[in-house]
């Protein structure tokens, strides 16, 4: 047991941009913190889910090229998200399956083959301080994650307690999920607003028909797109106001940008449509190049499929509000 | 009065009112998101802003209808701003010198002597209309005219946290160190964002702030006070 105590992992090699997040921080953004977070909340949750973590530990994040780590004590990892080529000692691991790794072993990730963006998991979470409600860095505020910042060659990084019995390790290395794919054109539903007003019936019909392209300008703040120039009736100038995680927004060129889990609290710009919950994680692994097509969804469709019956569900688990 | 509600997304709902910068429809956007500040409803946090509030909610526990009907049942209507109390934080600054080098150069343009542009700033009660940007950086709004002034055509890669400055029809406080463009004429020794702090944002929107000039001395007393974590928050009511 004394591993556990002292459980760590060596940043070797950090990369372009490593960071430790959880699902994001709620409550601040009225204060102008926003809420950070994984940017691929699908491959988040298998990653967690592999490594017999609870859904909201925190992870390692990875943009087109993975680190290099070395584990100071055995436990289990799990690799989601963009295909890094990830090996442990040379031997090539595979993406959604729980590994075993023991102390003094080390995980090497290279270029994204395919997506942008990894996730690394490791039993017991990466046990950084909670801000504010949560472990997710927030570099421009300088809080969350390991001092507030991007993780650099040579940091190094408690674990928490793991959240399984001694027995259950075998049936944690027998799941699977099958890898995603990632094509080279994606089609991502939108719901239209809430300034959508603003735009000419062509600017509408630009947007909901043609095919745009990732920038290599995106970040973890934005997703950029180029294509055909959307039309606005007087300018995409608003008073500012909030924005969400999936918001569009187009700027005064005419140019579509979706807003990330890094996004400003509040903006100037009018916001087209907003990007249903469920398709972020296709933008979050959208590489430079990639094709994107707005699909129009409508607000009722998400109303009535969720609703009561989960409404219910949540009473009887003793979730109520 | 609400003018438009629509959905941002599957989990947030944005509602509209008049499409104007003013006190009583500011206080129209604070005045409904209180009205839903409570629990139970689903509603998970609300983002208040010039002349609209962004409501996320929890799509297992409501959805849009049902909170279109409750945001429609609280509309807020005509709020009379002016009777409201007014919370006013007091902000102590060190205007001009060092600390604000662009008030010697504003008093060219702008025809005021040094004591008259800190007059004029530090006379006006500011209504705190939203927060963004970054974190703790308030949106002021009641400057005086005979001191709006343009922004710095290159802006400087670093202001010091605290800086005081004027933009436009704006003046403001940056909370952290940031690049800017707003004309600098002081400094508060308070700090709008600490992440160490318990509450790590100073003052809320929604809130009034008025500056209170003081002495080099003073200013150098109340930093080493906040620096401690023993000053005491002063408030005015008006």
């Amino acid at each position: 047991m004394e591993d556990r105590i002292c459980r760590s992992i060596n940043i070797l090699r950090a990369g372009p941009m490593l960071t430790v997040q959880d699902r994001g921080r709620t409550g601040y953004m009225k204060y102008g913190i926003g809420e950070s977070g994984v940017m691929d909340h699908k491959s988040y949750a298998e990653a967690n889910r592999l490594v017999g973590n609870k859904d909201n530990e925190a992870v390692l994040e990875a943009t087109l090229m993975g680190p290099k780590i070395q584990f100071e004590s055995d436990c289990l990892i799990a690799v989601t998200g963009a295909d890094m080529e990830a090996s442990i000692e040379s031997a090539p691991i595979e993406r959604g399956k729980a590994i075993k790794v023991y102390a003094g072993q080390t995980l090497i990730m290279g270029f994204a083959k395919k997506g942008c963006r990894a996730y690394i998991a490791v039993s017991g979470g990466i046990d950084v301080p909670v801000v504010m409600g949560s472990r997710s860095t927030n570099i421009k505020c300088h809080i969350g994650g390991y001092e507030g910042r991007a993780l650099k060659d040579g940091d190094k990084l408690s674990l928490g307690k793991e959240n399984f019995a001694a027995g259950e390790e075998e049936k944690l290395l027998a799941q699977y999920e099958l890898p995603d794919d990632y094509p080279e054109e994606i089609q991502v539903r939108v719901i239209m607003g809430p300034q959508d007003s603003r735009f000419t019936g062509n600017g509408i019909v630009s947007f909901l028909t043609e095919t745009y392209t990732v920038s290599p300008q995106s970040d973890r703040m934005g997703i950029r797109l180029d294509g055909q120039k959307i039309e606005s009736e007087n300018g995409t100038d608003i008073i500012s106001d909030g924005i969400v995680f999936g918001s569009v927004q187009i700027t005064s060129d005419g140019d579509p940008i979706v807003l990330m889990a890094d996004h400003q609290t509040t903006g100037g710009y009018a916001k087209i449509a907003t990007v249903v919950y469920e398709d972020l994680h296709l933008l979050a692994q959208a590489r430079p190049g990639c094709k994107v097509k707005f699909i129009r969804t409508d607000i009722k469709s998400f109303d009535s499929s969720r609703g009561l019956w989960n409404r219910l569900a949540h009473l009887f688990r003793g979730k109520g509000a | 009065m609400i003018s438009t509600i629509s959905p941002s997304g599957d989990r947030a709902i944005t509602v509209e009112f008049e499409n104007e910068i003013n006190e009583e429809v500011n206080a129209e956007v604070y005045a409904l998101q209180e009205s839903l500040d409570y629990p139970g409803n689903g509603i998970v946090e609300m983002v208040p802003t010039f002349r609209s509030l962004l409501i996320f909610y929890d799509p297992n526990l409501t959805g849009y209808h049902r909170l279109t009907k409750l945001i429609r049942m609280n509309d807020p209507g005509r709020v009379s701003a002016a009777n409201a109390k007014k919370k006013v934080l007091i902000v102590p600054c060190l205007y001009g010198g060092e600390s604000g080098e662009d008030l010697a150069g504003l008093t060219r343009e702008l025809q005021l002597s040094e004591s008259e542009i800190i007059r004029l700033h530090s006379e006006t009660t500011y209504r705190i209309y939203m927060m963004g940007f970054l974190p703790g950086f308030v949106y002021l709004g009641g400057l005086n005219k005979k001191i709006w002034a343009p922004r710095l055509k290159t802006p400087r890669t670093l202001i010091p946290e605290g800086s005081v400055g004027i933009g436009g029809n704006q003046t403001g406080v940056y909370p952290i160190g940031s690049p800017g463009g707003w004309r600098l004429i002081g400094r508060t020794p308070l700090k709008f964002y600490d992440p160490n702090r318990k509450n790590a944002i100073l003052c809320k929107a929604g809130e009034y702030i008025k500056f209170q000039p003081v002495s080099e001395r003073e200013y150098i007393k109340i930093r080493s006070d906040v620096e401690a974590d023993t000053w005491k928050t002063e408030y005015a009511e008006a």
